[in-house]
């Protein structure tokens, strides 16, 4: 293990950030931490760059124990969410300002920030200064800054939070990528669920300041170990009494077993699915179809249906307004 | 001084009034511009005049007699060596209200500030209740063959007091607009505190940090009132400018007390315009 987080606890005057959280993150390996603001992720990471310091609990890295470690003493790479670049530095000055202040020979310097530049594509803008760069140009400037001391953990703060959609997508592919050539022990903090589960080797949900599953990505979707991550994860609704999602959900037109009726209030079209509003015995539900299926129904507002689960997992469903307040 | 800086705007203000009646715009512009010359621009100019009534030769002469060589002499001492105290006091205070979290931040952030409520004389006769001869520390240092009052440390002491809120407040807004984060990441890139002081801090800081050394030399240069408790008004010893320039007029030799006049005036509009420039390029930067 790379990282091992032990009972920490951390509170912020009233509030507590983080309540007996434990996490374990394999060298090597790309771990996120998801959850929604205040459910302690960013709190997590920085305890484990030491820029926080835990209550109760211990962390250590690479087998040492860190707990008590400066964070200049940590040997951790951290990109913050806004990148924190210096302004006063040109990019070349900024990669290597840790390799400056551990008073690195000028021809070594040197040349591992002209490799760094060039793994994220900043050679010809080396002499510019932050303010002349783009979001996504900073972003990596930071992650070359982060990478020259060759941390032995790289710790990102909702990475790509200040992104627009594009760039945000291209550099989570080049990011995912540089990971599978560099194996560094990258820990990835965001909110995104979509962005956790398109990165990530392992998700550790986080909620309320508590560790709530942890798991491959595919499994925390597929398997949720509570309804609080199966609403976060993905989309749900109400089959009855039970948290379904809604595209485990079937349509026939003739009753099974199981099958319960329901009356289509709406059909939308959007594009390779198609979202079906239904009212089952008074409450509202919704499926989602595919295409195939769609085009061999014929679905009418006012048509009478019988709504069957057909695969995936189930959760006993709380009362609706307690669900909808976790959200 | 203070008054000067509000020309430039009186202009743009009677523009954005819109008002187009010529009564109302040239009246302000008469009675803002009158104001500032009864006030400011004649007292000073007459000081010039009958400095330069003469031409240079009893101004050079006047400035160059050995009580007149000490007196700036003097000044410049007590003036860097205040400077340089307030700027490292200046600077750690700064960084401790705005970074620190501590019980008494906030009395600490109230008593920056009463050097400028508290009138300077009551500065110098508080200094010498605690450091004069019959004094609360003072009869133990003299023990220790250390002079405080009527000698130039205790001059340094009273003038870097009045002196004091200028460096912590220019500052302060400065490292709070400027965050933490990027000493934070200094320091997960291995940088040690001091090593972070000196590589992001203080680049970030630099023309407040400037602007606010301007000031406090201003200041500084200019004191009077908390200097002349504590000096004992020994001439050639003891004397700053201002002092002197006092000690001068009451011996009716008038032609001296111009000449350091036009002196200090010189030096204070010369820092003037440094800290406005200083203060535009550290805005700017922000």
């Amino acid at each position: 293990m790379s990282i091992q987080v032990r009972h920490v606890t951390k509170r912020f005057a009233q509030f507590t950030a983080l309540d007996d959280v434990s996490v374990d993150i394999p060298t090597g390996s790309l771990t996120a931490l998801l959850g929604p603001s205040g459910s302690g992720k960013s709190t997590l990471l920085r305890v484990i760059a030491g820029l926080d310091s835990a209550d109760a609990g211990t962390v250590s890295i690479e087998g040492s124990d860190a707990t008590h470690l400066p964070p200049q003493r940590r040997e951790v790479g951290f990109v913050f969410q806004h990148y924190a670049p210096f302004k006063h530095m040109t990019v070349y000055d900024n990669i290597a300002f840790g390799l400056t202040v551990r008073k690195a020979g000028k021809a070594e310097t040197k040349s591992k920030v002209n490799e760094l530049l060039e793994l994220v594509h900043l050679e010809k803008f080396q002499t510019r200064y932050p303010a002349q760069l783009s979001g996504g140009q900073r972003q990596r400037m930071a992650l070359a800054r982060a990478l020259a001391v060759e941390p032995r953990v790289l710790l990102l703060d909702e990475p790509f939070g200040a992104l627009d959609a594009q760039v945000r997508k291209e550099l989570r592919t080049w990011l995912r990528r540089l990971h599978d050539e560099m194996h560094v022990t990258t820990v990835i903090v965001t909110h995104d669920q979509e962005e956790a589960m398109e990165v990530a080797d392992k998700i550790v949900v986080l909620y309320d300041g508590r560790v709530q599953q942890v798991g491959h990505p595919h499994d925390v979707y597929e398997h949720p170990a509570n309804e609080w991550v199966m609403s976060f994860l993905g989309p749900v609704t109400h089959f009855g009494s039970l948290l379904v999602r809604p595209h485990d959900l079937d349509l026939a037109h003739e009753p099974s077993d199981g099958a319960l009726p329901a009356t289509v209030v709406r059909v939308t079209r959007l594009g390779f699915q198609t979202v079906v509003d239904l009212d089952l015995q008074g409450g509202p539900i919704y499926a989602q179809l595919a295409r195939e299926a769609t085009d061999r129904l014929t679905l009418e507002p006012g048509t009478l249906v019988y709504v069957s689960h057909a695969r995936g997992d189930v959760l006993p469903a709380a009362p609706a307004a307690a669900a909808d307040s976790l959200l | 001084m203070a008054s000067a800086s509000g020309i430039g705007g009186s202009d743009g203000t009677v523009q954005v009034c819109g008002d187009r009646r010529p009564v109302a715009r040239y009246g302000l512009r008469f009675v803002a511009l009158g104001y500032l010359l009864v006030l400011l621009a004649a007292p000073v100019a007459m000081v010039f005049y009958r400095a330069f009534q003469h031409g240079l030769g009893p101004i050079w002469s006047a400035l160059t007699t050995s009580e007149a060589r000490s007196a700036i002499e003097v000044t410049l001492i007590v003036a860097i060596s205040a400077v340089v105290l307030n700027t490292i006091f200046g600077v750690g205070t700064a960084l401790l209200l705005v970074r620190r979290r501590f019980p008494g931040r906030h009395l600490l952030d109230v008593l920056v500030d009463i050097p400028q409520a508290v009138s300077p004389i009551v500065v110098g006769l508080a200094l010498i209740l605690v450091y004069g001869k019959f004094g609360f520390f003072g009869s133990w240092i003299e023990r220790n063959g250390i002079k405080l009052i009527f000698s130039l440390p205790g001059m340094v002491l009273a003038t870097a007091f009045v002196s004091l809120p200028l460096v912590v407040r220019s500052v302060a807004p400065v490292l709070a607009e400027l965050g933490d984060e990027q000493e934070q990441a200094a320091r997960t890139l291995g940088a040690s505190s001091w090593q972070t002081f000196r590589r992001i801090t203080l680049p970030s800081i630099r023309d407040a940090l400037a602007y606010g050394v301007v000031l406090s030399l201003a200041r500084s240069l200019g004191e009077y009132g908390a200097v002349t408790v504590v000096s004992g008004h020994v001439l050639g010893k003891t004397l700053t400018l201002t002092l002197f320039i006092d000690e001068r007029l009451e011996n009716f030799d008038q032609p001296a007390a111009y000449s350091a006049a036009v002196l200090l005036a010189i030096i204070a509009m010369g820092s003037l315009l440094i800290s406005r420039r200083l203060r535009t390029r550290s805005r700017s930067v922000a």
